[in-house]
Parts: structure tokens; sequence; C-alpha cells
């Protein structure tokens, strides 16, 4: 396999989106897109995270036994995830109030562990950094694309600024209650699922099974 | 007019000039004259009878409701306009005084054609929204387009208050035909009620517009509780202090939902429905022994805090939307339990968690929308339950003879 930097670095955007094609990474996509400064912290931190982490494992590889390698990847990555923590934490810290747990929990993220296991292990550092920040950008794509729609149209705001101005205000506008809550993120992902592969029907998965179509009976005239 | 449809008939059929718009040609066809074809398959696997009969039955049952709820609609808009004697506004105001019709609460006549003006938007609006969704899907699939919509709209515009803003009712039933059923592949391929998931979202999207007190009367301003919120307060005697007896609930001379308020009109349909074996007796009768014995219990409990367990079943089943729920909802034969035993388990699971939510959950007066969305769900499992228990008990008799 010849080596495309590009590729690595943009395949995972669209035509192989972490979340949108293997699903991965969702609990944070609901919890953290309701705002959009916190969705973008987390996806910087995300980011950040898969990138040096694979970069780090990449580097380590041909050393570790495979039978430790889980935790010495789980001592990397949660090494990482510590740092971004304590970062967010001195430099934003209101954000890192909203963002609560989630980004400790960058830790048991599945594209951050999917992406070591799959790619950091068989490759060298610098690929492995490119395809973990094409990942963390393919992760912080879709999760910007939820949290402006939600930002936008449930409190009417983005980045904390009117853009719709409210009814309870004197606007026009109502703001949709469901879009603050979490699962209409999961509406989201499955509409911008539904999009994806009507566009890409390469990504349409085979059915698991097919539906039996019983012969009719003849009916005796 | 036929011989008129007659004549386009070719151009729309397979290799016409616009063979891809039939099922809209269909529709329109088939909404004047019957089809000259009969459904090919069975909707939904366990039932063979013809999707079209089945649906206008369901319609008929559900003519006392939509009658009620024009009457309803418009005595306690009118009551309200009396009580608080301030000028009336609007084009409904304008349309009552030029037909001479007025605001008497006395009149039937002026009630209903008070409620009807009310009923009318939305349900227009239900209707050409919802139907614009259904044509494109079926359009896209080539699939006709059937009757399962009239029910669904007719449904989704009786669980609404009557104040509804029209636009919220757009992007309901939006919700409730693409996300509830399309997504999953059209009428008989969905898992949830199209029109209570088109509700629920509402409930969840804009909570001031469809709960609270002051939007069950359709007058601006006035505040009606429904006779649950008041329950919540203080059992069935802040409700008597309310005005309402039990025979007003039960005929629905109450604040609500436009189509949920009277038991009597659901029973009536239950009974047709029951009649021509459209809806299934056990689900109802199921529902209803679980509401019973979940009051029941909660009566014999008993709590010094919260007055609603100490609610008796007759008024559980005369408040809220249960009745209606229970007879039009919960029997959907798409989403609701297959089995026979399954349906008994299907509408106990319904009965005792809609009166758990009513008297445990301090922040829904009313579950019987959520519930019947959550044994939705939950069809498909307790029908693969009942499936496995009856296999494993003939195999069991299989090896003892």
């Amino acid at each position: 396999m010849s080596y495309q930097p590009k590729k690595i670095l943009f395949d995972p955007i669209v035509d192989n989106n972490p979340v949108i094609l293997q699903v991965l990474g969702i609990c944070s996509a609901l919890a953290v897109t309701s705002k959009l400064s916190t969705t973008i912290t987390m996806c910087i931190a995300l980011t950040v995270v898969t990138a040096c982490s694979n970069a780090a494992i990449s580097l380590v590889r041909n050393h570790t036994p495979s039978s430790i390698r889980i935790i010495v990847q789980m001592t990397i990555i949660s090494s990482l995830v510590i740092v971004t923590d304590q970062f967010i934490k001195a430099y934003a810290f209101s954000i890192s109030k909203d963002l609560s747990v989630f980004v400790g929990l960058i830790i048991t993220n599945c594209i951050v562990m999917g992406r070591a296991e799959a790619y950091a292990m068989k490759h060298p550092p610098f690929p492995s950094f490119l395809d973990g920040l094409g990942n963390g950008l393919g992760y912080s794509a879709l999760l910007m694309a939820i949290g402006v729609f939600r930002e936008l149209f449930g409190s009417g705001s983005l980045f904390g600024y009117p853009i719709l101005p409210l009814d309870r205000d004197g606007g026009w506008y109502v703001p949709n209650g469901l879009l603050l809550l979490p699962p209409s993120a999961f509406f989201l992902i499955g509409m911008i699922i539904w999009v994806v592969r009507s566009w890409k029907p390469a990504q349409v998965e085979q059915p698991e099974y097919k539906i039996y179509h019983a012969p009719r009976p003849e009916v005796a005239s | 007019m036929k011989r008129y449809f007659d004549r386009l008939r070719p151009l729309f059929a397979k290799g016409g000039q616009y063979e891809k718009y039939y099922p809209v040609f269909e529709m329109v066809d088939g909404f004047f004259y019957s089809s000259s074809e009969t459904t090919h398959h069975a909707p939904h696997v366990r039932d063979g009878i013809d999707l079209k009969r089945l649906m206008v039955y369901v319609v008929v049952a559900l003519i006392p409701c939509i009658l009620w709820s024009w009457f309803n609609t418009g005595y306690q808009a009118n009551l309200a306009l009396a009580k608080m004697g301030v000028a009336k506004t609007g084009w409904r105001y304008d349309l009552l005084t030029a037909l001479h019709i007025g605001f008497d609460a006395g009149s039937i006549l002026a009630n209903t054609v008070h409620g009807f003006l009310y009923f009318l938007p939305i349900y227009l609006t239900t209707l050409i929204v919802g139907g614009i969704w259904e044509t494109i899907f079926s359009t896209v699939r080539q699939k006709e387009i059937n009757e399962g919509f009239l029910v669904t709209s007719m449904l989704f515009t009786l669980t609404l208050p009557p104040n509804m803003p029209l636009w919220m009712v757009a992007i309901g039933i939006t919700f409730g035909v693409v996300l509830g059923k399309e997504i999953f592949g059209g009428t008989g391929k969905n898992f949830l009620n199209p029109a209570l998931t088109g509700r629920a979202f509402l409930f969840f999207a804009y909570p001031a517009e469809i709960s609270g007190d002051r939007v069950w009367v359709a007058v601006d301003g006035y505040s009606g509780a429904t006779a649950l919120s008041l329950g919540k307060v203080g059992g069935v005697e802040e409700i008597i202090r309310g005005g309402m007896t039990w025979w007003n609930a039960f005929i629905g001379l109450i604040p609500g939902s436009m189509g949920e308020t009277s038991t009597l009109a659901c029973l009536l349909g239950a009974a047709f429905l029951i009649y021509t074996r459209v809806a299934s007796w056990r689900i109802i009768v199921g529902c209803f022994l679980g509401m019973v014995g979940a009051s029941l219990l909660f009566n014999v409990i008993g709590s010094e805090t919260n007055p609603m367990v100490a609610m008796p079943w007759y008024w559980h089943l005369v408040v809220g939307g249960f009745a209606f729920a229970t007879v039009f909802m919960a029997t959907d034969p798409v989403s609701a339990a297959m089995t026979s035993a399954g349906r008994w388990v299907f509408g106990l699971l319904i009965g005792a968690m809609t009166v758990l939510i009513r008297v445990a959950n301090p922040a829904f007066p009313e579950g019987v929308m959520l519930v019947i969305l959550f044994a939705n769900v939950f069809a498909p499992l307790i029908d693969f339950a009942i499936i496995q228990l009856n296999i494993r008990r003939r195999l069991r008799r299989h090896v003892r003879a």
C-alpha cells in the first residue's frame, strides 16, 4: 500500500467518518453538543488526544509485547487526557465545568482506542499522527454540525451570541426544547447518516437478513 | 369525471409520460372512486383484511370523538369567554358573528361551530403537510399512497390542544410521519405510532404550548387546568372543587386535548372497533385491567403526601387521555404486539404504567402517550418471548407424547 498522507488525513472526514460510518464516540456526541462552545472544546481535546496518542503508541509499537498492549495504550492515552483536562481547567474553567466528566471520558472514547489498536499499532508514527488527526477532525466535523443545529434552533444563538431573537425576549423565534435534550442528537446523527448514505451508497451496510416473501397461495377458482 | 380519470390513467401507467407520479394519481383517483385494485399484500403480516376498509373503519369509530371534540372545544371556549367577558377578536369571532351564531355556551350549534373552527385549521395543516410528506416518499419509492395516513392525521389532530400554533402542528406531523413511519419503510413497517411520535416531539420541543394549565381552553390568557393537573394538587377532592363531576368527566365536559376528553365517545368507538374486529379487545381489556390493578395497588399502599395515590380507578378511567389512547392508539395493529398472549401483556403494561406515571412522576401529569410509545418499543420483545414460550411448551408436549 502506497503512502498517501492526504488520503490518510481526509478520508476519515467523509468517506470513513468514525461517527457516521463506524458509529463510534456516540455518547460524547450526545452529551456535549447542546452548546457550541463546549462542542468545539471537546472536539479540539479529542483531536489532540487522538493525534498525539496515535503518534506515541506508534513510536513504541515495536517494543510493546502484544499481551500487555492494551495497558500500554491506556497508560499513554490517559496521561494525554489528564494533561488535556488540566489544560482546559487552567485556561477555560467555565467550559471545563460545563463539560464535566466528558473530557476525562475521552479515555474510554472508542475512537481513540480504536485508532490506536487498528492503525497506530501497525503503522509508523507520522502516518499514525495524521490518521489520529483525521479521525479527530472527522469526529469534530460531525459534532460541529450537530452543535450548530442544536444551539441555533434549541436556544437561538451560536457561541452564546443570540442569532434568532427569542419570543420570550420579544423576538419571533420559539426555541425548540427537544434540541436541548440529549436524545435530539440521536435523531440528528441518524438523519445525517441517512443523508450521507444516500449520497454515498457505498457506505450502506449489507442487510443482515432478507425478508422472506412467501409464495402467494393459489386460489382455487 | 370518472371518464376523465380513466382517460388520464394511461399517462400515469407504466411507460406513460408521468409514470413517476402514479402514486399521486392513484391517491386522487382512489379518493374520488374506489380503486380498481385491492391491496395486494396484507399491510401487516397477520391480517388479511383490505387495508382501505380497515382504515375507514377506524375513521368511522373516531366519528363520536371528532364530533365531541368540536362541541367540547367550543363549549369550553364559550364558557371561558362568558366568564372573562373580554372583547373577542380574530377571524373566528368575525365569522361567527357574520353567521349570527354567537357565543352562547348553552347552544349546541354555537359550541359545535366554534369548536369546529378550531379543529379545522389544525386538521387541514396536518393533512396537507403530512400528505405532502407521504406523497414525496411514495413517489420516490414507487408505492401507493394509502389510507393509513388519514387515520394518523385524525388521531394526531385529536390529541392536540385547540390553541396549538399551526406551524408547530406542521413540524409535529412532519416528525411523526418522517421519523415515526417513513424512515422505517412506510405504512405497516413502523414500530412506533406515528401520531404519538409527532405528539411526543411537540411535547418535548414546545412544552409551553402543549402542557400546563393555560393551553387547554381555546381562549388566550384563560387558565383552565385539566383534571389531572388538579388531581396532582389535591386528588379527587380538588378535581371536584374545580367544578368537575365524574359524569362530566365521563361525558367529556372538561378541558383537555381536543379529542380525548370524552370517555363515552371513546367507548362508542371501542365498541365499533371491537365489533368489526379492527382493534384487539385483548389490548383494550388488558389496558383497563392494568390500570385498575395498578390504581387499586396504589390505593392500598396509600400516601400522606401524594394525593394522586388515593385516586380510585374509575377516576383514572375518565380523566386525561387514557380512554382515547387505549382505544385508538394502543390498538394500532402495526405497532402493537401481534400474538394473543402478547397483546394481554402489552395492554397490562400500558395500563399499569400509565397509572404509575400519573401517580409517581411529578414532572408529567399525564403519561399515557409516553407509555404507549414505550410499549410499542417493547412489543417485538413481548412477541418474541411469547413465541419462544410457545415453542418450548410444544417441544415439551412433543417429548411426552
